[in-house]
């Protein structure tokens, strides 16, 4: 793990670096653009394009940014809550807390809040939410 | 963004600033044409060793910190005497040698007595590992171990490639790399996720199947069976259903083949149907925990119990029918997800459902209840 954590920051410094250079030209860029709107005997054409060029260049960084952010993002194994419900057989009344290690579904677990009966592990189970559309669901 | 294009526009910029600055840009827009053309398709190789190289980064943290929570797990519930890192780094390595099949006959025995020597060295290796670890435990173990090692082969089989590419520099071997890494990467989390619920002892989709039963025999008497299996004897709908599943809650399949078998010989073969509930794969688009319904023996594997299954319902003629819960390859193998839990019911009136159409009040059916019983007591 070390390993990939180092090749990670080794590779990081270069896009940075890549993405400063790249604002910087193309805040250049925009700028020049600016000056020749706002000058006397200004060229439209040539304000156009360098308005053109400077945000390919700025959008292009963003991009890159975009990128490296998502795989920083990824590099983590997902883990979502695991619940647990506790019920009571005699009244029936449900608990849920977090999954600790130990619990099993049917496990006898602890007196009942309500009328002191024991109680067992009814269900542990992960929620996900479905992020997706449904779409060709029948 | 397309460079070509780009340069195009810059070229009629830049040559009304600089006096001769559009033979330059032009020949710079001659150049990149070439380049493109020449080493249009390196440049594409490149590329995708790049990709490849991502994901190749991407296992090798899913590998290494599968076995960081493996060693920490062991540390942690088997209390060992020295540092367990060197004997799993060595167990990771493990590899099993499937038996030869160019002449087929017998080869399930052979192929079941591969299995057992393994199942064996399995046992022994976590019994050294994590000596004060309960029985419960150290079938988790056995399971977190498993995961550990198919993270461990995906990611080595990766790697193989992709040096090899390198090494080549063949199109043909990088590009079937990165054809296929979209579901080798798939099934790496999805092994990743199962090494946690192992480590913690949750209940997997996998573990589907072993839930019915589980619902059905909950209350009642159970005995022990081989291999590594319960029984229970349920009365539905006046019918004696012996509901068989692996003996949990540690993670354990059992061997449902044998148990099967077991009760029809108990019984001499006057069974009147089976009934399998196991969690199989869904195609894309279906809903996950879906119940549907069907004939065959539904147990997956390395095929030795289907077979075994199989071979004992033909000599007394039973039949038998199937009940699934649909989730897919993720689903099987991470902590059990609400929609699988809650498929639980449907099956079990399908099930009823199955007994009132098939068979007459009285008669004995077998409901087994296959897959992973992590996390799922009886
Ligand atoms: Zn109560």
């Amino acid at each position: 793990m070390q390993e990939a954590s180092s090749d990670r920051t080794r590779v990081s410094p270069y896009i940075w670096l890549l993405v400063i250079i790249t604002v910087a030209i193309s805040l250049i860029l925009l700028l020049l653009a600016l000056q020749e709107i706002t000058s006397e005997q200004k060229d439209e054409t040539l304000a156009t394009y360098l308005l053109l060029a400077g945000a390919v260049l700025l959008g292009s960084a963003a991009y890159a940014m975009i990128q490296t952010r998502k795989r920083v993002f990824r590099a983590k194994i997902e883990s979502h809550p695991i619940m647990t419900t506790i019920e009571c057989k005699k009244c029936g009344f449900k608990s849920t807390r977090e999954f600790q290690r130990g619990d099993y579904i049917f496990k006898e677990s602890e007196r009942c809040q309500k009328c002191g009966n024991p109680t067992i592990i009814a269900a542990i189970y992960r929620e996900v939410k479905e992020k997706e559309k449904k779409r060709f669901t029948s | 963004m397309n460079p070509l294009i780009m340069l195009t526009t810059l070229q009629y910029s830049v040559a009304q600033f600089i006096p001769g600055g559009d033979w330059i840009i032009q020949l710079i827009f001659y150049l990149f044409f070439f380049i493109f053309i020449l080493y249009g398709q390196k440049i594409q190789m490149y590329v995708m060793i790049r990709e490849v190289q991502g994901s190749l980064y991407r296992l090798k943290y899913i590998r290494d910190e599968g076995r960081k929570i493996t060693i920490e797990t062991i540390n942690e519930i088997g209390k060992p005497q020295s540092d367990p890192t060197p004997r799993v780094d060595r167990f990771l390595e493990y590899f099993t040698i499937s038996p030869q099949s160019l002449d087929p006959a017998g080869i399930v025995w052979k192929l079941e007595h591969i299995l057992n020597i393994r199942d064996a060295r399995f046992k022994d290796e976590v019994k050294l590992m994590a000596p004060s670890a309960d029985k419960t435990q150290a079938h988790n173990l056995e399971n977190t171990l498993e995961a550990a090692m198919a993270l461990n082969y995906i990611y080595k089989i990766i790697r193989h490639f992709y040096l090899l590419g390198k090494k080549t520099l063949s199109l043909y071997v990088i590009m079937q790399l990165q054809m296929v890494l979209p579901l080798v990467m798939r099934e790496a989390e999805a092994y990743a996720s199962a090494l946690k619920a192992f480590a913690y002892g949750q209940p997997i989709g996998d573990g589907a199947g072993a839930l019915v039963a589980a619902s059905l025999m909950h209350g009642h008497e159970t005995r022990k069976i081989p291999e590594d299996c319960v029984v229970a004897t349920v009365q539905i709908e006046g019918r004696s259903a012996f509901v068989i599943k692996a003996e949990g809650p540690g993670g354990n399949v059992g061997k449902p083949g044998d148990a099967i078998k077991t009760i029809i010989e108990e019984n001499e073969g006057k069974i009147a149907n089976i009934i399998m509930i196991d969690a199989a794969l869904k195609l894309e688009g279906e809903p996950v925990g879906e119940v549907a319904e069907g004939v065959g023996a539904a147990i997956g594997g390395p095929g030795v119990d289907q077979f075994k299954i199989e071979e004992a319902i033909l000599k007394h003629r039973i039949p038998i029918n199937a009940v699934i819960v649909r989730e897919d390859v993720g689903d099987a193998v991470s902590p059990m997800r609400k929609e699988i839990f809650d498929a639980v019911d449907k099956a079990i009136e399908r099930i009823k459902q199955v007994i009132l159409e098939k068979t007459k009040e009285g008669d004995k059916v077998i409901i087994a209840g296959i897959g992973n019983t992590i996390g799922i007591g009886q």
